[in-house]
């Protein structure tokens, strides 16, 4: 019943959606009448697919196994946070929530958008209709959440890995961020099919990047934190294409952020802007393609459709391909927009851009490049950590740079001495810290040292606009920006310190024996045997004690899952103030010996601690321009 | 003109791009590693018999003659379920196959045998995946043909499906 209200309601949807497109069409030639039902349309359409998506987390909620998708991924032993979670752990429901959030996105359009001229607002909407109607079309055709299956009386269960709080947020998280893109993708092509690429357009553009980036960098942050606690490598980034996929897609978005802000201020960069929106949600669809395809995929994963694969690279390339067609062909209409020096914000920015998306570019092509070489000639490598930490690190280092002397430019133009004068702290800070380093750490690497140095110089540099302020008359974008441009630093400055000072020891450990790390001592008193909801575990006993401090206990397990058949690790982590102690305990114990893998961190934190800081930044700068954009 | 060119260089790339995937989706690199045992003996182990009235299973048994298909499997597999049919169809052909259970009980392999059906002549416990890492298996299902000289022939990595039902009895009526 639950499953066949959710298939209607997801048909009415789509059936809304070439609604959308269609009445948008005709609104923008001559039916001029038609403009006032675009909004409720596309109201309604996220209305009912809202619906279908509320009966498929019902039905995964009832363990309902009449339903195909409920008995491959969930189980009725199962807890309840990971029934709900499954609704989008799989590739039907994760595509039901997508479109969810798209429909969404376009309803708040409607409703909300009221500085847009007119015409590109339906513009816009039509084209949110088009890419909606697409995933729609997938969803019936190709990969129906709510088909049904005969004769099942229990499910197949979830990867044990992804049984974690962390996911429950994580893809909605970032599918937000991703989706979010959408809709500055269709305002880029709404302004393009209507000629008008403006500063007003712009400033009707900016939330949506802000908001959808700020999605992205709490997504990206939080399944860079997943990945530390939960696969036991003590490492915070790995490179891995499906990482990478949610990395290019924010780089673009930052890219994007930054150029808007010019158009929408100083009317410049008119064609750049519109390209950056139209790459930013490609790389956002292709992102969902590599991930969702089973181009990326290995040995025994089930269910890889190659049929499925083709659909979304048709609409794939219908949309990007439309879009940068209608780019090629009315870009060159669009007036140039205002001339500006290069020692100047502007000229901040377009370094800032540029230095990005040279980075896309390194990110683009490891991913890309051995998909490419394969597709060739059957050639197959595999790019490592080490090519992208080489070249992309060291550009990181120069956009840091940047960072800090472009919020103390001048828009338009302004005197390299002039500059040289205000960055004066931020070099003193630089020189400060490097002295320093170079006299405790006189062995450490080039990059970390530099990572370091460019920290110090750029969280003196992100505060300085502040400085000589009336702080309570300062607008609240300001204070987004500072604390985004703080939260660089911080994070910077945790990759450094994490690279240049950890501590790592592997050691099989007897009972009672002690082992120094880093700052702690720690001692193994035993181990247990524990059950768990649909696990069994095996968890070594130690304790931690720094100096004279009172030892604290640390219980890493090794968790054998039921179904399926998996083992994980789950790392003991213990937070202080200037460092993490990671405790990985390795494999089955072997001659009464635990295996245990220890590593000391030092500001390890200071990573996540600068992405929740830059997300939180984007937060208040979506605050400010709403408050600003009220007043006015 | 160069500025005309210019606009269109997004639009090549993404072509370019869209054009490798198309290729990467319809010739789908194989992506799983071959055993390092093919075409070498069958290496020791004995898996115990997972039920009193049915056998289990010794590398030193394949030396009778007769040729075989070893099934790497497990009751919590659901691929297995679908390679099923596949290995009964077999079994009617006169294949003879035995079961190799990954980390599982005699109660589940029961109730997973009364469900769909048991194509197997012997069917030995690994609880520990100790044999099917010296078989060079990375998963379950998996499949391995031997000769009756114990010599593995070829392994099958994954499900079974009715396209490779005639090749793999071909290999089994020349393994004899």
């Amino acid at each position: 019943m639950i499953a066949t209200i959710g298939l209607i309601a997801m048909w009415l949807a789509a059936g809304l959606a070439l609604a959308q497109l269609i009445i948008g069409g005709l609104a923008l030639g001559n039916r001029v009448h038609l403009a006032q039902r675009i909004a409720p349309i596309a109201v309604a359409q996220a209305g009912f697919v809202a619906l279908a998506f509320a009966c498929l987390i019902t039905l995964f909620i009832l363990s309902d196994f009449s339903v195909k998708l409920v008995v491959a991924h969930s189980h009725s032993l199962k807890p309840m946070i990971y029934k709900i979670s499954g609704t989008w752990g799989n590739h039907e429901g994760s595509m039901l929530l997508w479109v969810t959030i798209l429909a969404l996105a376009g309803a708040t359009i409607a409703l909300l958008e009221r500085k847009l001229r007119s015409d590109t607002k339906i513009a816009t909407l039509a084209a949110q209709g088009a890419i909606a109607l697409g995933f729609y079309a997938f969803l019936i055709i190709a990969s129906n959440p709510f088909e049904r299956i005969d004769g099942m009386s229990e499910g197949m269960g979830l990867n044990p890995l992804l049984q974690d709080p962390g996911l429950a947020f994580h893809p909605p998280t970032l599918y937000a961020g991703y989706v979010g893109m959408s809709a500055a993708f269709s305002f880029a092509v709404g302004a393009l099919i209507t000629r008008n690429v403006s500063a007003e357009f712009a400033r009707a553009m900016r939330p949506w990047i802000l908001g959808a980036w700020v999605f992205l960098t709490i997504g990206i942050t939080a399944g860079s934190y997943w990945a530390y606690y939960e696969l036991g490598w003590g490492g915070w980034w790995f490179w891995d294409p499906v990482e990478n996929a949610s990395l290019m897609p924010w780089l673009a978005a930052t890219a994007l952020l930054h150029s808007v802000t010019v158009l929408a201020t100083r009317n410049g960069l008119r064609a750049w802007t519109i390209m950056l929106a139209v790459v930013a949600f490609s790389m956002s669809m292709m992102g969902t393609f590599l991930v969702r395809s089973g181009v990326l995929t290995s040995v025994h994963s089930f269910a890889v459709d190659p049929e499925r694969g083709i659909f979304i690279l048709a609409l794939l390339a219908l949309y990007i391909g439309g879009a940068l067609t209608l780019f090629g062909l009315r870009i060159g209409t669009v007036a140039e927009g205002t001339r500006f020096a290069m020692l100047s914000r502007e000229g901040a920015l377009v370094a800032n851009n540029l230095i990005l998306s040279v980075i896309l570019v390194i990110v683009m092509a490891g991913t890309l490049y051995p998909l490419a070489l394969e597709a060739w000639n059957g050639t197959k490598i595999s790019v490592g950590a080490p090519y992208y930490n080489e070249t992309a690190s060291p550009l990181a280092l120069i956009l840091l740079s940047f960072m800090a002397a472009g919020p103390l430019l001048r828009w338009r133009s302004d005197e390299g001495r002039a500059l040289i004068r205000r960055m004066a702290i931020p070099l003193a800070a630089a020189v400060l810290a490097a002295a320093l380093l170079w006299m405790l750490a006189p062995s450490m690497g080039v990059l970390p040292f530099f990572g370091l140095v460019v920290s110090a110089g750029v969280t003196a540099a992100s505060l300085a606009p502040l400085w000589k302020r009336n702080l309570r008359r300062t607008p609240l974008f300001t204070y987004g920006m500072v604390i985004a441009h703080l939260g660089c630093a911080v994070s910077m400055a945790g990759m450094a310190s994490d690279s240049a000072f950890t501590k790592e020891k592997l050691i099989a450990m007897a009972q009672g024996e002690t082992q120094q790390i880093g700052p702690f001592s720690l001692t193994l008193h035993g181990a247990r045997e524990i059950d768990g909801p649909n696990y069994a575990a095996l968890e070594a006993l130690l304790t931690a004690k720094r100096g004279s401090g009172a030892p604290t206990v640390v219980a890493p397990q090794l968790r054998l899952f039921s179904s399926p058949e998996m083992m994980t690790n789950e790392a003991a982590i213990k937070t202080v103030w200037d460092g993490q102690l990671y405790v990985v305990l390795g494999q089955l114990p072997k001659d009464d010996k635990l295996l245990m893998r220890l590593w000391w961190k030092p500001f390890v934190t200071l990573i996540w601690l600068g992405g929740i800081l830059i997300a939180l930044g984007g937060f208040l700068s979506l605050i400010g321009r709403f408050r600003r954009e009220a007043r006015t | 003109m160069k500025k005309r060119l210019l606009i269109w260089l997004p639009l090549l790339a993404a072509c370019i791009l869209l054009g490798v995937f198309y290729r990467k989706l319809t010739n789908p690199a194989p992506t799983a590693i071959a055993s390092q045992m093919v075409s070498k003996p069958m290496p020791p182990f004995v898996a115990a018999a997972a039920f009193p009235e049915t056998p289990g299973i010794t590398s030193a048994s394949y030396k009778d003659g007769q040729p075989r298909l070893l099934n790497v499997f497990a009751s919590w597999c659901g691929p297995c379920i679908v390679e099923m049919p596949q290995l009964l169809q077999m079994k009617a052909k006169g294949v003879r196959i035995d079961g190799l259970a990954i980390h599982d009980t005699p109660e589940n392999i029961a109730k997973f045998l009364a469900k769909n059906g048991n194509p197997f002549g012997r069917i030995g416990l690994d609880p520990q995946s100790r044999a099917q890492i010296e078989l060079g298996s990375g998963g379950v299902p998996e499949s391995f043909v031997i000769n009756g000289k114990g010599m593995i022939i070829h392994q099958h990595i994954g499900v079974i499906t009715a396209h490779d039902v005639p090749n793999l009895l071909e290999m089994i009526e020349k393994a004899k």
